[in-house]
Formats: structure tokens, sequence, C-alpha cells
């Protein structure tokens, strides 16, 4: 909040003029700083002649501080407004303690921008990184989120996902008159999109692999069942109708099967239906309620929720079905659990003496780490690089979409303009 | 979390008696392509109402009004007190026996959404299993669970969420 409320007049002048651009985005409130984060300083970019649309360099630096490893200077603090190499004095910029520092020029090519921008590191005085990218005037948010995707990866080595975006499921009013949207939008909450709204119930949605379509549990018939819609055409295909719940759509890896859970047989139970065939293969049989399946990485288990043992809990499985295995035993309630990337890592719903938390769990050593710090936390969804969860959390009797860092150590929420909002899921990568 | 072996017992009882009574299974929809909204705001899916209309009302009897179960955290038992509504619905329903309801399931918002369901759908059985004993048909009652989709009351307050935590039998 702090590095908000030091914007310069400029910044604030832009941000007005961004905000009515687009009404329905989520706004980002930074709730927890890391203290450890890598000071960063993203000067302006120096406009030659142009004004565009889009503060790329804004951009970045919001980009770079959501993901808890940056501290990207305020404006207020920058020394000096360097465009280039030349105008570097690497003094100035230790003395701020910034240990890198990102410049850059935008000039007019054709109908849009030519974009160059650098990154150095003050302390080994030298460039890490020098680009030209051009751009669309409508492409410069998308733009800038490369940029900051490649000083991201340049300077942690790890691969940015700023270029991701994310779905959820907003809901206004109150029974019998409940609106329900399905909406998608960048992961910074900006150009936002809405994909279906219904008067029934809907929620699940789920990212194919290849990043085009979204399965999903819509009620609109009256009944539950899942449904799958490509984004670019909004066409969509019902995939099925069965008798009683039709929930928790899962792809696997290579987007050729869904997991899912079906209780046609008279309690929930995890079904495995290849896409193309729609043939069905039942893989828990308990009396109990199975639910919330997710694949790992390389598609050889299915981790799902169970409360056969009385209270829900994590479960393992081959995914052809057979060698059930317990994974979790801290508290009496786990559940939606999400695999991270590296496979090593299951992020999930604990509940704990303050309420339900977003936690992860360490395969390896089956340590379970509450990450949040709020009491009705759920639905974590992992970014497709594994540095952050966003989930669904309250704000007073707002339902908000919150967002952790995967080490704890930051986070922020994205209050919506209007009702509430949940149910996020994380695109892979789409670059 | 702890439900009686006996309800689950009944459960069980009650999924069998489902399978054998309920021939409307689903399947899947093969070829039934529609189309989304892709952009703006103009359109919606036409979600139809979760009732499935009376289809008799044989003897001019009215439904019996009172048609909410409400129940404790985590439990899908019934409470005494709603024995005898639900006495009086089963009366109606077997003097009606060409009516059917929707036995509709909710949770309070607490949990997973997936999970919730599954709280829903094991209340709303409860149900239909206590109107079944009492001689209605499996064939007159369907069970949907909406989970915590549709909350009954707005607030995160222990008064509210007991009101989230019912079972509606729908004419």
């Amino acid at each position: 909040m702090k590095r908000w409320m030091a914007l310069t007049g400029f910044m604030l002048l832009m941000m007005t003029s961004l905000m009515a651009r687009a009404s329905g985005d989520l706004t980002i409130e930074i709730t927890r700083s890391n203290d450890d984060a890598i000071p960063i300083a993203v000067v302006p970019m120096r406009g030659e002649g142009v004004s565009p649309s889009t503060d790329i360099s804004e951009v970045v630096a919001r980009d770079l501080e959501r993901s808890g490893m940056f501290a990207p200077l305020s404006r207020g603090d920058l020394i000096s407004l360097p465009a280039s190499g030349d105008d570097i004095v690497y003094a100035d910029w230790r003395r701020v303690r910034a240990n890198y520092l990102v410049v850059g020029r935008v000039e007019a090519s054709g109908n849009g921008y030519r974009i160059s921008y650098e990154l150095y590191d003050i302390a080994g005085q030298r460039r890490l990184l020098g680009e030209i990218v051009t751009s669309s005037d409508e492409q410069l948010r998308s733009r800038a989120h490369y940029i900051a995707d490649r000083i991201f990866e340049e300077i942690t080595g790890i691969r940015g996902a700023f270029q991701t975006r994310i779905a959820y499921v907003t809901a206004n009013g109150i029974d019998p008159n409940i609106r329900y949207a399905l909406y998608i939008a960048d992961q910074d909450g900006h150009n936002t999109r809405q994909i279906l709204t219904s008067d029934q119930p809907i929620l699940s949605p789920a990212w194919s692999p290849d990043g085009q379509k979204l399965a999903y549990v819509s009620f609109e018939s009256g009944r539950p069942a899942i449904y799958v819609q490509q984004l670019s055409s909004g066409r969509r295909v019902q995939l099925t109708s069965f008798q009683g719940i039709n929930g928790a759509p899962a792809w696997s890896p290579d987007g050729r099967k869904m997991a899912m859970s079906l209780s046609k047989d008279g309690n929930p139970e995890i079904y495995v239906m290849d896409v193309a065939t729609r043939s069905l293969t039942r893989l828990t049989n308990s009396s109990a309620i199975d639910t919330e399946p997710d694949w790992s990485p390389d598609g050889s288990t299915i981790l799902f929720t169970s409360d056969r043992s009385g209270q829900p809990q994590l479960y393992t499985m081959n995914a052809s079905g057979g060698n059930v295995s317990r994974l979790t035993f801290t508290g009496n309630y786990n559940a939606g659990g999400h695999y991270g990337p590296d496979g090593k890592m299951v992020f999930l719903v604990t509940r704990t003496d303050r309420g339900y938390q977003v936690a992860k769990q360490n395969l390896d050593s089956g340590r379970l780490t509450v990450l949040t710090e709020t009491s009705q936390d759920e639905a974590p969804a992992v970014a497709p690089n594994g540095t952050m969860v966003i989930y669904a959390t309250q704000q007073g009797a707002r339902g908000v979409l919150g967002a952790v860092s995967a080490d704890g150590r930051a986070s922020f929420v994205l209050p919506s303009p209007d009702g509430q909002v949940r149910e996020p899921s994380w695109s892979p990568f789409l670059n | 979390m702890q439900f009686s072996s006996y309800a689950k017992t009944l459960a069980v009882a009650l999924s069998l008696a489902v399978v054998a009574g309920c021939s409307s299974g689903g399947g899947t929809q093969d070829g039934s392509d529609t189309t989304g909204m892709t952009s703006g705001s103009s359109g919606s899916t036409s979600g139809m109402g979760s009732s499935s209309g009376a289809s008799g009302q044989g003897m001019g009897q009215q439904a019996p009004s009172e048609n909410r179960v409400y129940f404790d955290f985590d439990s899908d038992a019934i409470r005494p007190e709603f024995e005898s509504m639900l006495n009086q619905q089963a009366r109606y329903l077997q003097s009606n026996p060409s009516t059917s309801v929707v036995l509709e399931g909710h949770t309070d918002p607490r949990g997973t959404r997936e999970y919730n369901l599954g709280l829903g759908e094991r209340r709303a059985n409860a149900v239909r299993q206590y109107l079944s004993i009492q001689g209605v048909s499996p064939s007159q009652m369907e069970v949907v669970s909406y989970g915590e989709e549709r909350p009954a009351a707005s607030g995160n307050s222990e008064q509210a969420w007991a009101q989230d935590r019912r079972v509606v039998i729908d004419y």
C-alpha cells in the first residue's frame, strides 16, 4: 500500500486513464512483502515523440513486484532517468541500493511502436539483456509482460509466467436470483473477458494443457454437467450429463483424458474419460466421497480427495487406478489438492485452528506448511512456473482472489469491482 | 464430518434403490454442440430453473408448504424436529404418486466446493432415504446437490451458515 501512496502525480494520472479504459478489471493490493526481495529500478521508458496508451515500465515493475522476488524502487526514489546504457551512473544506483536497473525507449514504428529495453547489473556494471521489440498499441501490455518475463528469467533463472492468464467465476445476488459468470483475464487482472453467464452455478474451471480450452461444471440445464469451451470461438461441447454429480474436471497433461468425479453409481467416485472417444473408466470404489482429482505432471499419478477415513484427506493412486495411498496426515481436513509443476509439492486447502487455509505439502518430507494468513481460503491454483499460488478468499463478506508466493513470503489480493469472485484457475504457459 | 454408520448403511441401501428405481441415468451427449459467449455481456446461457414441475395434482391437495430440512455442521443426520414435516411430505407424495420432487442438497460455504457437492448430495440422500422408508416411491424423488453454490443467507456467521445447510424439497 505504501508503494502505491508514494506514486508520483504523473503515475496517478496514468493509472486513472488506465482504469477508465478497463473498468471491469481486477485491481491489485499488495498485502505482504518479502524483506529479501531484490531491489530493482525500472526507469520509465523515454517516449521519443510518442505517448503510448500503456506505461510499459509500470506494467513491468508491477509484474516483478507481484512475484514477491523483486522490490521495484518507487518512482520518487529514482535518482535519474537514464534511457540507455550511456546515461547510467552506477555509483548513483549503488547509493539507492538498486541491484538491477531497467532502462528503455519507445519510438514510433509504422502504425505501432519500437521498444528498446536493457537490463543492467549494478554491482557488476554490465549489461545482462538488451532487446528491441515491436508492438501495436493494443499489444503494449502483453509486450510489457514479455519484457518482465525476460528480466525475471535472466535474474532468477526461472521461466517467467507474466504472459499467462487466469480464469475465475463471479456471482452476484442472493438465492434464487444469483447471476454467475465465467471470466478469463491476464494474470495481473487486466483484460477481463466474460466467456459465459448463467442464472445457475458455474464452478471448477480448468485450462486445457494447450491453453485453448476451458473445462468447467455448469448447472445451466438444472443439473450439473461438464462442458468444454473453445476460447477462440466460444464453441463448446457438453462432455457429460450423468445422473448425480458431474464435477471436478481435470485434464491429463497430454490433454487426451479428463479425470472427473461422478456420483452416477450412488456416491462420488473418480473416473477418467477419454476425451476423443468419451469412453469412461472408473478408478475408485469406496462408499465415501471421492473427488477433486489432479494429475501429476508426468501423468503417472492421480491425486484426489476422499473422506474414506471419516474426514477428507488427500490420496494418490496410479492414473490407471489402484495402488491407493494416503498423502496427508496433518489435521482433520485436507482437500482440493494440486500438484506444483515440478511434481514435488502439492498445494491444498487445510483446516487449522484459524479456519480453512492454503498450504503446501512437500512430497519428499511429508511436511505441511500453511501459506496464507486468512481463514476462508480455498481453490489454490499454481502458476505454471510454480512461483505463485492464486486462491479464493474472503474480504469481509466479499469473495476475492488472493495470491501468495509459493514460499509464503509475499502475497496480494485482487479485489473485484463487483460481485463475489472465486474458483481461480491458472493457465499453462501460453507463449 | 462424522456420519453415523447407520446413515452410511442407509445411504448405500438408498444408492441401490436409486440405481434400481431410476431409468433416466444420463450418458454422454455426443454432438450436443452449443456456442457459448465469447465476449460482451449481452448473452447468457438458457439455464433453466431447478424445479421439475409437479406433473399431477391428485386429490386437489396443496403440497405442504414447509419444505426445508436444516442440518448440523458436517452432518447429514435428520434432526428429530423435522420428522413430522417430512412425514407430512411423505403422505402427500404417497397420495400423489404422479407428483415428483427434486431434493436439493446444500452446504454452508466453508471448505472446498467440489467436496461440498458431495456433502450436499449426502444430505439430500438422507432425506430421500427417510421419505423412502415412509413409503414414497424412489421414482418420485431426484437428488440434485448444489453444494455451497446457492447460499440461503449472506454473511459469514454461524447464523447464516445454519440457514445454508439445508435440503429443499422442490416441487
